[in-house]
């Protein structure tokens, strides 16, 4: 073959249950990223091969353009097929450069003002559609 | 089980996984298991800026449904032990 590296199909029999490499991560502070964008901080309790997860104290990051906030939610459990990815939390490096901690009320008004930023210009994306029609 | 046992020829490489929501993140391949599920350490996201909340990781944990791609290294493939390695699944061991 010539090659150092040798491709080796495991016997079934040898195999550990799938599933278990959040092991190592149970009683960390992770970063959930979930499908629809949301970002959810808290210590991982439990979890299963789904990454069904349970989360403790957790909360919901909101970052808006420079601004974040952290909005309490409690005791969470996740269903497994949202989560996109889970980030273990470099305490060296948090909070996050260049992010500047706001309120809760004032993360919500950045928020609502984005998504009428969004709104408008689907509209106007919407209206000038008829140019590419010709 | 091929992909499995070839990502597992790949751990400690650099590689790049994008993933369906378009979110690009390189690192050195530290785990991989049957659903393809990854692991990376020491990650750097591609468009840092376009998503500021990954600044504060440095190690992940990918569910294996969310990726679109993975990016090898180049040179990684070898491409004559793939063919064998596909002929002896296809035969059953």
């Amino acid at each position: 073959m010539g090659s150092l590296q040798q491709i080796v199909l495991p016997a079934l029999d040898q195999l550990s249950p799938p599933g278990l490499a959040l092991v190592e991560e149970l009683d960390k502070v992770l970063l959930v990223q979930l499908r629809d964008g949301r970002k959810i901080i808290g210590t991982l309790c439990s979890f299963d091969q789904f990454a069904n997860l349970v989360l403790s104290d957790a909360k919901e990051r909101i970052i808006i353009g420079e601004q974040y906030a952290e909005v309490p939610l409690g005791l969470h459990i996740v269903r497994g097929e949202n989560v996109v990815l889970l980030g273990e939390l470099d305490a060296a490096r948090e909070p996050p450069a260049g992010l500047l901690l706001v309120s809760e009320a004032a993360i919500k008004q950045a928020q609502r003002a984005e998504h009428e930023a969004d709104k408008i210009k689907g509209t106007l994306r919407a209206r000038f559609d008829f140019l590419d029609d010709t | 089980m091929l992909f499995y046992s070839y990502f597992k020829t790949l751990v400690g490489k650099e590689v790049t996984v994008e993933l369906k929501n378009d979110l690009a993140i390189t690192g050195t391949l530290h785990s991989v298991d049957q659903y393809l599920n990854i692991k990376l350490n020491s990650i750097r996201v591609v468009n840092e800026q376009k998503y500021p909340h990954m600044l504060s990781v440095r190690n992940c944990f990918v569910r294996g449904s969310v990726v679109r791609y993975v990016q090898l290294p180049p040179g990684s493939v070898d491409v004559e032990l793939l063919h064998d390695a596909t002929r002896r699944e296809a035969r059953g061991g």
